[in-house]
């Protein structure tokens, strides 16, 4: 359905040019859903206008629902579907109007465009707002007024940009029930952006994640969290001696070295020179673990919970150079296959070596570790300081 | 032809708020009546204009409406930009060109029943116009206005999202190119300076234009400059029109 190669578009600003997608490739088979992920300013939407024709590319081509985008752009934008992150619909215009509009410019004939209005308005459940004005909707109904502006012509392919970003928890859950029945009636193929990491994690059952134009990781979520970020347990204890001898039965266990840091944890008040502290001793990954050492500095509150955020960091930054154990203070963290079957043995091996363990518990990888772990930061912390896409010139 | 499909389509989609707001209409058609006479009684007491000032008036208000119009249509273009609905329409097959047109035709709609108002209303006033030459003259104003209207859209495509480049080039450019044709006031009394700055005012040639042929003077060189200032504006508008929405906005 889709076949990207070496997709680029760069932006004329002030002073050069800035290069929002740097050389994707993407391939999408028939009736996929594919989550595409990434910070603000990832390069997401940008990708996305190129793959629906609105936007030419720099360099790089790309074929879609069988047509280039470039050479072809006509058979392209009357394959596909597109709900873009803003409204669709124009304010002065009634609902039902603006769908048989949509209808026309697909090259519907009037009469074929009256029927599909009605169809998908009854389809999305807005069939009793056919002669309000958009103004008068809420913000659930105005993003299913998108999708159903989307549909009026049947697409096999369909594009949404943040198709339930601003939306209340309910109206989310109802917007995906209709992306999800679409999909199950219709076979439709479905690429997203979403800023939910929940919702890519759930729903799609591929994830592509892009970051600073770059396509840094592809696979289904579980993949993703299995081989990039893998599973957590966490052990505190009541000592620091005591967390480098149980660092020292989880490095036989797993077999690889212990990366072990520096205590100052409990000088909350201190915890940014800490977290400078912590990135200095954080082997092997030193450059890594610079990046990694910023949430410490977030989380000053409760000593515990600070060592455990940044080791966290750390763990999943040293993941990537292979570190497996991480001690900070007195809390040592191993990263393992599957946690609920190594912590028993954990604990029994600690027992058996007199090391008394007081809290232990496992977590859960999320696409959020996968990216930490693939760019050393969160994905909320890059969304912190947002990066304005530029507009075309 | 799906290149006047696709015009119909957008026309249609345009006008219909307009049809079904008549009260929206009805103030629509009262300003340039309002103009027509609180404007004109002062203009036919100021005999700088001889004898025949609604001769002279009445194609002035038509062209400063058909000014204001075209300028409207790039507004509207230019909220739906900042809005999704004009990306929504560009992921569509439907021709560029046709957005263009479709848009300013529906601006001309309003524009030409606007016009006829005017004619028919200032007729028991004094005016005598030509008809062949009212047609003639309402053909250059379309063509004209079509220019005009593409040129908004560039602007207004250059000016999202924020806007405040439309907002001001449209407030600066707007006046000066009223002033300096002659539509309010004849040039013919200003200075040198003045004249020759008008005759590099597109404005300029068309009012002239306008003029004679409302006059019924269907041949004269006036007309003739005015015809090929509207086509100018009119190829200009539309190549920069569309190349714009092809660039990607």
């Amino acid at each position: 359905m889709i076949h990207a190669r070496g997709l680029t578009r760069s932006f004329k600003i002030k002073g050069g040019a800035v290069e929002a997608v740097r050389g994707i490739d993407i391939d999408v088979e028939a009736g996929q859903l594919v989550a595409f992920l990434g910070p603000n300013g990832a390069g997401k939407s940008t990708s996305l206008r190129m793959l629906t024709s609105l936007l030419p590319p720099t360099s790089g081509s790309a074929t879609v629902a069988g047509h280039d985008i470039v050479k072809d752009p006509g058979g392209v934008r009357a394959r596909i579907g597109y709900i873009g992150q803003k409204n669709g619909s124009g304010e002065n215009f009634r609902i039902r109007d603006e769908l048989v509009s949509q209808g026309r410019c697909y090259g519907l004939s009037r009469a074929q465009a009256r029927v599909r209005a009605d169809e998908v308005l009854q389809q999305l459940d807005l069939a009793s707002m056919a002669t309000r004005k958009p103004g008068t909707l809420s913000g659930g109904q105005r993003r299913r007024l998108d999708i159903a502006l989307g549909l009026v012509h049947r697409p096999d392919l369909l594009f949404l940009d943040e198709p339930s970003t601003g939306l209340d928890p309910q109206s989310r859950a109802n917007i995906w029930e209709h992306i999800l029945r679409l999909r199950a009636e219709h076979g439709t193929t479905l690429f997203l952006t979403t800023h939910y990491l929940e919702e890519a994690d759930s729903m799609a059952e591929r994830v592509i994640i892009i970051d600073h134009g770059k396509i840094i990781a592809d696979g289904t979520a579980a993949q993703l969290k299995s081989d990039l970020a893998g599973d957590r347990i966490i052990v505190t204890f009541s000592s620091e001696s005591d967390a480098v001898q149980a660092a020292s039965i989880a490095e036989r266990m797993t077999g690889t070295a212990p990366a072990v840091t520096a205590a100052p944890a409990a000088a909350s008040t201190q915890a940014a020179v800490s977290a400078g502290a912590f990135a200095q001793t954080a082997t092997p990954a030193g450059a890594f673990a610079q990046t990694a050492a910023a949430p410490a500095a977030t989380a000053i509150a409760d000593p515990v919970v600070s060592a455990t955020v940044s080791a966290a960091s750390a763990s999943a930054v040293t993941d990537v150079a292979g570190a497996a154990v991480v001690v900070s203070a007195a809390v040592v963290q191993v990263r393992v296959a599957q946690a609920g079957a190594a912590l028993p043995e954990y604990l029994r091996a600690l027992e058996a070596a007199g090391v008394k363990a007081i809290a232990a518990e496992t977590s859960r990888p999320t696409l959020d570790d996968v990216f930490l772990a693939l760019t050393g930061r969160t994905l909320r912390e890059s969304e912190a300081t947002p990066v304005a896409e530029p507009a075309a010139v | 032809m799906p290149f006047v499909r696709d015009t119909v389509t957008i026309f249609q989609r345009e006008i219909a708020p307009t049809l079904r707001d008549p009260l929206g209409l009805l103030f629509t058609m009262m300003q340039p009546l309002l103009f027509l006479f609180l404007f004109g009684p002062l203009l036919s007491g100021n005999t700088g204009l001889q004898e025949a000032p609604w001769q002279w008036f009445v194609p002035g208000i038509l062209i400063m409406m058909c000014l204001s119009g075209p300028m409207m249509a790039g507004y509207f273009l230019l909220v739906e930009l900042i809005g999704g609905a004009m990306e929504r329409m560009l992921v569509t097959p439907i021709s560029r060109t046709a957005m263009l047109i479709g848009r300013t035709l529906k601006e001309f709609v309003v524009l030409l029943a606007q016009a006829a108002l005017i004619i028919g209303l200032s007729v028991p006033l004094g005016f005598r116009p030509n008809a062949a030459g009212v047609l003639a003259g309402l053909a250059l104003l379309v063509i004209f206005g079509i220019g005009l209207g593409a040129l908004s859209f560039v602007l207004a495509i250059a000016s999202a999202p924020g806007g405040e480049l439309f907002y001001g080039i449209t407030q600066l450019i707007m006046f000066p190119l009223l002033l300096l044709s002659g539509v309010l006031l004849p040039i013919e009394s200003g200075p040198a300076w003045l004249q020759t700055v008008a005759a590099f005012n597109p404005v300029t040639y068309i009012v002239d234009a306008e003029r004679a042929l409302f006059a019924g003077d269907l041949t004269s060189m006036s007309a003739l400059y005015g015809l090929l200032a509207a086509v100018a504006v009119c190829a200009i508008g539309l190549t920069l029109g569309t190349r714009a929405m092809r660039r990607g906005i």
